[in-house]
């Protein structure tokens, strides 16, 4: 319908501080329904921060995060918590409730948000166990799961609500290059089979470029480009260049404040 | 010199600010819990019972056995006591009422809360903080599952059902173990002790230590939660919390206890 009109995710002019560091410098964001986005950047570069602002998890200091049309810093409790039935995250660590089994964690969501009964609960959360690749694994405990297998079950309990929007945080940090290569298929296949917009948080060059439609490049709090796969390569930016190219960053020291941060009592 | 006390001021309004924050943000979890038990089904955020009855397995069935050990022990402790003074004065035969009055009033619900305190006010802080730090209470609240009405709130019911009940008991096996010791000492049979027991008890004894049971629900409750929900710093800040739970329940406890004393003898 209107999909430029009215994007499903927008920010404007977001800002984050943790204590006095600024994490994020006035970051413009918005993603297109039905695209794959991928937020790339080096650890501390304040993309885990902007996402936990579009899922509501922080409220903006200033600036403005506006998700599937609803405003976070302004909508009640209620609106958010309705606006959040409509997407899926999946977290780093999984986030799997350790005290439930894989089966029950995925039929969570269902069991919480509608009035299903127990063997459809049961039938429409092992399907989508079964999309991620783990049929049969729906008995047993968080803990009894392998690091990729708990990111599929994690990606199992996100999306078995059929969401609108998809998100997924780190999802190859720590696994094999084999795992998270099946893992970025499954990403693919989110968006072809199931239609999902999808916003992947990764530092991991080679999985982004695999999966993204577009790439949002953040560096510390800045964001420095978004664009296709091939508009980054090409991008001039040097900081992008060194992000590509694995480059050290060259550290320029101010000394007044390199000075200031050694002496202050209660920096 | 005046820099010190300035830095000792300083740390002392600051200390200040944390507690009066912490105690607004217990607060808020007790009003948000109780918000949902009432309004939550209305905005599909419903407590349901089947988690208020486990809770109450863990915080309540599970605690008899220990609560009766320990509360029949220190009725017996009571019985020593009171009838090697009470003998001084040849008064032992009094050690009847004095134990009725003091157990009820006060060692039953006093042994109760501190053992629910250490078993499930630690249980919560643990629990909630070892979620957090797993991000599954970040989890539950994308999930658009709110963490107070899945965590909290059943405890807390949990908690205010169980413990009026735990003290009860508590009650009960105190004075029977005063009864076995005293009886033989006093020349009647245990039968005979219960009976005097009972006819020197007013309701009103009972309704103290049940009030009490009441508001030590809630502190524990809150306070294990509360920490819970704080803890930052990973397995080590989870160890923290769990222990500070216990010892700021406690405490709180043995205060609020004081002070209902205080007011209800008048």
């Amino acid at each position: 319908m209107n999909d430029t009109a009215a994007p499903l995710i927008d920010v404007v002019g977001l800002e984050a501080y943790y204590g006095r560091r600024r994490i994020l410098h006035g970051v413009d964001f918005s993603v297109r329904r039905g695209e794959i986005r991928v937020i790339m950047g080096g650890s501390g570069s304040g993309k885990s921060t902007l996402l936990r602002h579009i899922i509501g998890l922080q409220r903006p200091v200033s600036g403005m995060v506006k998700i599937l049309g609803v405003d976070v810093g302004r909508a009640s409790a209620q609106e958010l918590l309705t606006v959040r039935r409509r997407l899926g995250v999946s977290f780093q660590g999984g986030a799997l409730i350790t005290s439930m089994s894989v089966g029950d964690n995925v039929a969570l969501p269902l069991r919480e948000h509608t009035q299903l009964d127990e063997t459809t609960v049961r039938i429409m959360s092992r399907l989508k166990l079964e999309f991620v690749n783990l049929g049969g694994f729906h008995d047993l405990m968080p803990s009894q799961l392998s690091g990729g297998m708990i990111k599929r079950a994690a990606l199992a309990r996100a999306i078995v609500m059929d969401p609108e929007l998809l998100f997924f945080d780190e999802p190859s940090a720590g696994l094999d290059p084999v795992v998270s290569a099946e893992l970025d298929e499954l990403i693919l296949r989110l968006r072809d089979a199931l239609r999902m917009t999808i916003v992947v948080v990764t530092h991991e060059l080679e999985s982004a470029f695999r999966i993204a439609d577009r790439i949002t490049v953040l560096d510390q709090g800045d964001v420095l480009t978004t664009g296709t796969v091939a508009e980054v390569h090409a991008s001039e930016n040097e900081r992008i260049q060194d992000l590509l190219n694995r480059r050290p960053r060259t550290v320029e020291v101010d000394v007044d404040a390199y000075l200031r941060r050694l002496t202050e009592e209660d920096a | 010199m005046m820099d010190t006390a300035l830095r000792l001021l300083n740390r002392l309004g600051r200390r200040t600010m944390m507690a009066v924050d912490a105690v607004g943000y217990a607060a808020g979890l007790l009003g948000e819990s109780f918000r949902f038990v009432v309004a939550g089904r209305r905005h599909g955020q419903p407590v349901r019972m089947t988690a208020i009855v486990e809770q109450m397995r863990q915080v309540g069935a599970d605690a008899i056995p220990i609560v009766l050990l320990l509360s029949f022990t220190v009725g017996l402790m009571l019985a020593i006591q009171f009838i090697a003074t009470l003998s001084e004065f040849g008064a032992q035969s009094q050690v009847v009422l004095a134990v009725a009055k003091s157990v009820t009033r006060e060692f039953g619900v006093l042994i109760t809360g501190i053992l629910v305190a250490g078993r499930s006010g630690s249980a919560f802080a643990a629990r909630i903080g070892s979620m957090s730090v797993s991000q599954e209470v970040d989890a539950l609240g994308v999930m658009g599952i709110d963490p107070v009405r899945y965590l909290v709130a059943p405890a807390l019911i949990a908690m205010l059902l169980m413990l009026p009940i735990l003290t009860i008991l508590s009650d009960f096996a105190a004075i029977l173990g005063a009864a076995l010791y005293s009886s033989p000492m006093l020349d009647m049979s245990v039968q005979t002790y219960l009976t005097q027991t009972l006819s020197q008890l007013t309701p009103r004894d009972v309704y103290e230590g049940l009030s009490k049971s009441i508001v030590f629900a809630l502190l524990i409750t809150v306070i294990g939660v509360a920490t819970g929900f704080s803890v930052t710093g990973g397995a080590e800040g989870v160890g923290r919390a769990t222990t500070r739970a216990v010892v700021l329940s406690i405490t709180a406890i043995v205060l609020a206890d004081m002070v209902f004393s205080f007011f209800l003898n008048r």
